[in-house]
């Protein structure tokens, strides 16, 4: 068998299955980064007799026993840890019983996803523990998207495992009182990773983690299908990707939603968005994935009537800010309210946010000043607003299109 | 895996009342941690206006009046809990009458071995 076969074997099982045995050794040991090493020496010895050998029947199998071999070495290397050692000889046996049954690894990886976003993790690290130890991310990737020097994230992440192990982080569900919160956490982890990738689409390293994050939440609402926020959140993911086409146009110029040409929305991704917001919605009361995602629903509505649903956008962002008290929700909500009653309407609601000093900095908030002065034919307070918009921008594609709102006041 | 419970408070922010309601949480407290496999209550400490520090450096002994970290929430006491995980060392936290009016501490403790486990 050709070297170049067992390697696509060996990544293709990495891809699939990386997760699924890390979550099986980790729920075991606890320690992650031990069953990190073990497992990617594994990989390595993969790589090296596969070739030779031909790939093994069952590679999750082999991979697994190959990884615990190393734990077991580890462990009698230290000589300590006799708990360490004991579940090692359960896991053994367990592992023995699953080969001949041909069963399919139990799969950990909720509890591993509850473990990276544990309260006891710092809020900021969740994110990439989860798309170190389900997806197998290196910390160079990760480091890249969050654009802290690699060293630094290495041993933040080395920390973070170590905490989990020596904190004592409890790899399993949570319990039934704690579980929305916990749950919440992770679903923010993985959004925040799709964030990333979403973003900054200008980054060619980027947009890759926001399809990781896709992945994820199909991952978690496969996990946890009884879980309305899951399905809330990757629907609310899917709205936004099945737009990524429109959002530029042919120039690489910004173009915001009201603008987008509706026929380069992706039919298929909205479809299964609908079908995910249907089913959250039919299963339980309304967390803040599910009131964004059907804000996103009433807003693709445009591509069959031709207008947003703005009355139902505004009634969704007004039960999002019971829930969330956000600046950001006050804003989104005032910008649509201009579409119902006017940019003076929308103007006088965005007053509360005179004195938010994270508003001050924050360019959407700029942005849709800017917008909503130029429609009320103010052209100086449009002209300063979309100014400091400029100065907060990051993005060339959406600093252009600023650009161009503002020459436009000007001409 | 035992952890050490910190309790750690605001002294000054005590009140009488809230001392008195303190106490009488406390009794209920203290009862069910007696229940528990493992738990211990520990020791209540005086104010940490009464805390001399001392610290040996090069062969000379300082002797400092006052707590060894001028902090706003000073220690207070502590309790032992015998729980699986830090989930339920949590709870434990949550249920002791001083997170209300000062914050808890959880400490893995080493055990006795040496070994982290």
């Amino acid at each position: 068998m050709l070297a170049a076969e067992a390697r696509r074997a060996a990544e293709r099982s990495a891809r699939e299955s990386y997760g699924r045995i890390l979550a099986f050794l980790a729920a075991r040991t606890r320690d992650v980064a031990g069953a990190e090493d073990a497992l990617s020496d594994a990989f390595a010895t993969a790589l090296h007799t596969w070739p030779a050998e031909g790939v093994p029947d069952n590679p999750d199998a082999w991979l697994l026993t190959a990884a615990r071999r190393r734990l077991t070495d580890a462990a009698r290397h230290r000589q300590v840890q006799n708990v360490g050692q004991a579940q090692l000889q359960l896991m053994g046996e367990e592992l023995g019983a699953m080969v001949e049954d041909k069963s399919p690894i139990p799969d950990r990886r909720l509890v591993l996803m509850f473990a990276c976003a544990h309260p006891a993790i710092e809020p900021s690290m969740r994110t990439p523990l989860i798309l170190q130890t389900i997806l197998g991310l290196t910390s160079e990737d990760i480091a890249a998207a969050f654009l802290i020097p690699p060293k630094t994230m290495g041993q933040r992440l080395v920390r973070a495992k170590t905490r989990i192990r020596d904190a004592g982080i409890p790899l399993r569900l949570p319990e039934p009182a704690d579980l929305p919160e916990r749950l919440a956490a992770v679903l923010d982890a993985i959004y925040a990773a799709y964030n990333k990738g979403w973003d900054e689409a200008g980054d060619a390293a980027l947009p890759e983690l926001g399809k990781e994050a896709l992945w994820l939440g199909r991952l978690i609402v496969s996990l946890i299908p009884e879980e309305p926020e899951a399905k809330g959140m990757l629907a609310l993911m899917l709205y936004t990707s099945a737009r990524g086409a429109a959002r530029r146009n042919a120039a690489g110029a910004y173009v915001p939603l009201e603008e987008q040409d509706t026929t380069l929305w992706d039919e298929g991704l909205l479809a299964l968005a609908e079908e995910l917001l249907r089913q959250a919605n039919a299963s339980g009361p309304s967390g803040r994935y599910q009131l964004e995602a059907a804000i996103q629903s009433a807003h693709v509505t445009r591509r069959l009537t031709g207008r947003s649903n703005w009355r139902a956008v505004v009634a969704l962002y007004d039960h999002l800010f019971a829930l969330t008290h956000s600046p950001v929700v006050t804003l989104n909500r005032a910008v649509a309210r201009a579409e119902l009653d006017g940019p003076d309407a929308a103007l006088a609601d965005l007053a509360s946010l005179d004195d938010h000093r994270r508003m001050q900095s924050y360019q959407p908030y700029w942005a849709a000043k800017g917008h909503l002065f130029a429609r009320a034919g103010n052209a100086v307070a449009a002209a300063e607003a979309l100014t400091i918009a400029i100065g907060l921008t990051t993005d060339d594609a959406l600093k252009g299109y600023l650009k161009a709102r503002l020459s436009l006041l000007t001409h | 895996m035992r952890y050490m419970m910190l309790i750690c408070h605001d002294e000054t922010a005590l009140t009488p009342a809230v001392y008195k309601e303190l106490a009488t949480e406390y009794g209920a407290f203290l009862e069910a941690l007696a229940k528990a496999e493992g738990c211990a209550a520990g020791e209540r400490l005086q104010s940490s206006t009464l805390a001399t520090t001392v610290r040996q450096q090069d062969g000379k002994t300082a002797v400092l009046d006052g707590p060894y970290a001028d902090t706003k929430e000073q220690l207070a006491g502590y309790f032992v809990v015998d729980v699986p995980s830090l989930d339920e060392a949590i709870v434990w936290a949550k249920r002791c009458p001083s997170s209300k009016y000062g914050s808890i501490e959880i400490r893995p403790m080493l055990d006795q071995s040496g070994s982290k486990h």
